[in-house]
This record gives structure tokens, C-alpha cells and sequence, in this order.
């Protein structure tokens, strides 16, 4: 049995989706001030890595992580909307890449999974 | 969690922080300047221990070896004992072989090195006087066809570093140099594909090396490069890029003054502006960045946007040539 990440694609799938997907998030007035930083390359890399673990992949990410990494995001008002819209430029890409409707839910269930953490609930 | 000991005084670290951060926040001075591991000018040598494979990723081999690293990239997993770097190891003798001024601000400093430095265009050096101060400059030159290390100095109002060159630095003198250092740069093996280079200031000078080195390397491409300055009698190399133009038909100047209306030939605005204006959509481009760090900044994210792969923006995160 291949693992989510490998039916994907992995590693592969994960660098074609993190600049499609880091664009949209940029290029969204709604949220692009929580992912604006001086130090863009730091900001991509972040993503890839959020990518890799919405795709099942390997990474070493834990709740924990996810609450510290976000809590002064919550501080400046990040909420539910701000990740819904995040998840949502997420299906799009994936979308985008054509990847099969079964393997997005599965991604979207794991994404929907940090929810809790990433808004520090 | 772990201590890092600095002259003979042991100081824990706080979770997640970096060498550079523990001894910085005791009050110990230590040099440094981007953080983000570009400028090597936190270098340290650590004397017990063991120091992360990433805050030695970019250093020379002899540099590994000796057990030196980089401060602000360095989070200690163990008790460390660390010293300032000796200058011995790190730097090396120039002697200043020519200065020639370019334009009413600009100067440029050709340098002989007493040891071979091999580097690629659009590296940089840090120079250090003999008042200590150290500042990166980034190197016009291309190491098959100079002869000479060349560096393009502006004279800042506020830039000692730039006063002192300008100023007392001549010809037959010496000074000491460290490096190369930087990833800004050309890479081979896609001629076809087009380049666009974008620098204000001296920031032309690390393009300028990298045009040429995709010239001499043959790239067949398309190179715009845009120079921009606020007048014009700061486009210091408008000559020979004009016949650089003229010579290849793969090469596009674009010369911009955004502080005064520009004369025959010259475009009027910000040259980011006009490079972006002009090749809205920048899918499968390679972009080099070089000048004001806010310029820098915010053309990367532009270009990012206009569909740039992250992967092919070279900017170095030491983004302030001009001292
Ligand atoms: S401050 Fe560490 S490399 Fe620049």
C-alpha cells in the first residue's frame, strides 16, 4: 500500500504545488499580511513544509510546533475566515495539478485536522 | 539546555536560540550584520563541541575544517565553547592596483589579491581596513577574463567605509579581504532561457559580472538588464553596457532615471517598475535583484507573483552593496 504522499507524488508533487500554491496566498488581500516578510525564501520554505504534512508526507511537524508557530498570528487577529480562505487556495492548487478528487479529500481532511492548533483553540 | 562558553564564562541558551542570539542578548559583542547567514561576518570558531552542519554549509573547505561556523545560523544542541575568529585564517592581503572615478558618486577599485581567490560573478567580498571596519562589496569582475578583483564603490553620506576608500585608500596600498561569499549568480546549462537582471545604484555591479559571465559562458537567451539611478549622471557604465547592447543581440540595456527627466535614449521611473511593466508575466524567467534592500523586497515578491519560480530569484540576502 502506497501512503497518500507517495500516490501524489511526493517530493515531486510537493515542489510543483508550493509556488502555485504560496502565489495564491500572496496574492489574497485577505490574508496576504500574515505571510508578509522580509525573508521571502524563509516564508516558501515554510510552505513547502506545511505541504509536505497536508500531503502525508514525512515532516517534523507536531501540534505543538503548529500553536507555537501561529500564536503570534492569533495575536494579530487570525481567524477561522484567514484559514478557511488558506485552505481553500490549497484545494484550488491541488485542483490545478489535476490531482484526483479522492486524494483531495484526503489532503483537505488532514489540512482541516491542524485546524484547532494552528488557531490556538 | 545547553551553554555556550565565551571567554572563559559559561551563558545557557533559551530554546531555539542561535549562538549569535545567546551572546547578543548577554551583551557580548559579536560582529554581524544579515542573519541570515549570507554575509559571513559572524563568523566563529568554536573550540569544544560540536556546531550544526548548516552553520557550516557555505564556508570553505580549510574554514570546516578549523572548526569556524556561522553564529546566526548556529543552534547549539550542546555545550559550546566559542572564540572570535582569527584574522589570520579568514582574511587575505590586496593591494589597490587602480581607482578610477565612473561617475560624479561612483568609483571603481581594481585589487590584486596575494593568494588566488576563485569566485564567480556577482559573489562579494567583505573588505576590512585597518580601523577594523568591515563592509561587503560585490565583484564586477569575472575570474577567467580579469585579471584584477573589481569593485564599484559609492560614496554614501553616511558610509565611512565609503568616505575612507574614496577618500585615503590608494593605489600600491593594502587591505584585507574575506570571501567570496554570495549565491547570486549564473548558472550554466539552459542557454535558451531569458534573463532579467534588475539593480539600482552600484547594485549594477554583481549584474554586470553575471551578464558577462552568461555571455562567456553562451548563453543564448534574451538578458534585459535595467539599471536604475535618480539621475543621470549616475549611469556609470552607460557606455560600455550601450556597446554591450550594440556587440550582442541578445542584450537589452535599459537605462532608467527616476529623479530627473531623462535625455534621449533614457527611460523616465523606477526601473523595477519599468522592468515589471514591461514583462508582466515572468513564467520560466531567471531574475537577479541587486540594490536598495526595499527594492529588492518588494521586486521579489512582484516577480514571485508575475510567476517567477521562487527558485529562480537571486537576490543575496545581503542586499546593501552601497556603504
Ligand atoms: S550575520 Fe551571520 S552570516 Fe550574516
Amino acid at each position: 500500500m502506497s501512503t497518500l504522499f507517495e500516490k501524489i507524488g511526493g517530493d515531486a508533487a510537493v515542489n510543483a504545488a508550493v509556488d502555485i500554491f504560496y502565489r495564491k496566498v500572496l496574492a489574497d488581500d485577505s490574508i496576504s499580511h500574515f505571510f508578509e516578510t522580509t525573508d521571502m525564501e524563509a516564508q516558501h520554505a515554510k510552505q513547502k513544509a506545511f505541504l509536505t504534512m497536508a500531503f502525508g508526507g514525512p515532516n517534523n511537524y507536531t501540534g505543538a510546533d503548529m500553536r507555537k508557530a501561529h500564536a503570534p498570528l492569533v495575536a494579530k487577529g487570525l481567524n477561522e475566515d484567514h484559514f478557511n480562505a488558506v485552505a481553500g487556495h490549497l484545494q484550488a492548487t491541488l485542483e490545478e495539478l489535476n490531482v484526483p478528487a479522492d486524494l483531495i479529500g484526503e489532503v483537505m481532511a488532514i489540512a482541516g485536522s491542524t485546524k484547532d492548533d494552528v488557531l490556538n483553540r | 539546555m545547553p551553554e555556550i562558553i565565551y571567554q572563559g564564562k559559561a551563558y545557557p541558551c533559551q530554546p531555539d536560540e542561535t549562538v549569535l542570539d545567546t551572546l547578543r542578548r548577554n551583551g557580548i559583542e559579536v560582529p554581524y550584520s544579515c542573519c541570515a547567514g549570507a554575509c559571513h561576518t559572524c563568523m566563529l570558531h568554536c573550540l569544544k563541541g560540536e556546531v550544526s552542519e548548516r552553520s557550516q554549509k557555505d564556508l570553505k573547505p580549510a574554514l570546516k575544517n578549523l572548526k569556524y561556523f556561522l553564529a546566526c545560523q548556529c543552534v547549539p544542541e550542546q555545550d559550546v565553547e566559542v572564540a572570535l575568529p582569527d584574522d589570520e585564517d579568514v582574511y587575505v592581503s590586496a593591494r589597490l592596483v587602480e581607482k578610477e572615478q565612473l561617475s560624479p558618486t561612483v568609483w571603481r577599485f581594481r585589487l590584486e589579491a596575494a593568494v588566488p581567490i576563485y569566485y564567480h560573478a556577482g559573489q562579494f567580498l567583505n573588505l576590512k581596513n585597518e580601523a577594523g571596519w568591515v563592509r561587503s562589496y560585490s565583484l564586477a569582475s569575472l575570474p577567467n577574463e580579469d585579471e584584477f578583483l573589481e569593485l564599484h564603490v559609492r560614496r554614501m553620506p553616511d558610509g565611512q567605509m565609503s568616505h575612507w576608500l574614496i577618500d585615503h585608500f590608494s593605489v600600491g596600498m593594502h587591505i584585507e579581504i574575506e570571501g567570496p561569499n554570495g549565491h547570486c549568480l549564473y548558472t550554466d546549462g539552459e542557454p535558451e532561457r531569458p534573463l532579467i537582471m534588475v539593480g539600482t545604484g552600484t547594485g549594477l555591479a554583481p549584474l554586470v559580472g553575471i551578464l558577462r559571465d552568461a555571455l562567456h559562458q553562451g548563453h543564448r537567451g534574451p538578458i534585459h538588464l535595467y539599471h536604475g539611478v535618480r539621475t543621470h549622471d549616475e549611469l556609470y557604465l552607460h557606455e560600455s553596457l550601450l556597446a554591450m547592447a550594440q556587440q550582442h543581440n541578445n542584450v537589452y540595456y535599459h537605462a532608467c532615471v527616476s529623479g530627473d527627466e531623462p535625455a534621449e535614449g533614457l527611460q523616465a521611473g523606477r526601473a523595477a517598475d519599468i522592468a515589471l511593466g514591461e514583462h508582466p508575466d515572468l513564467k520560466g524567467w531567471r531574475v537577479f535583484l541587486c540594490g536598495a534592500p526595499e527594492m529588492v523586497q518588494q521586486t521579489r515578491k512582484k516577480a514571485f507573483l508575475a510567476g517567477a519560480s521562487m527558485q529562480d530569484i537571486s537576490a543575496d540576502a545581503f542586499t546593501t552593496p552601497e556603504h
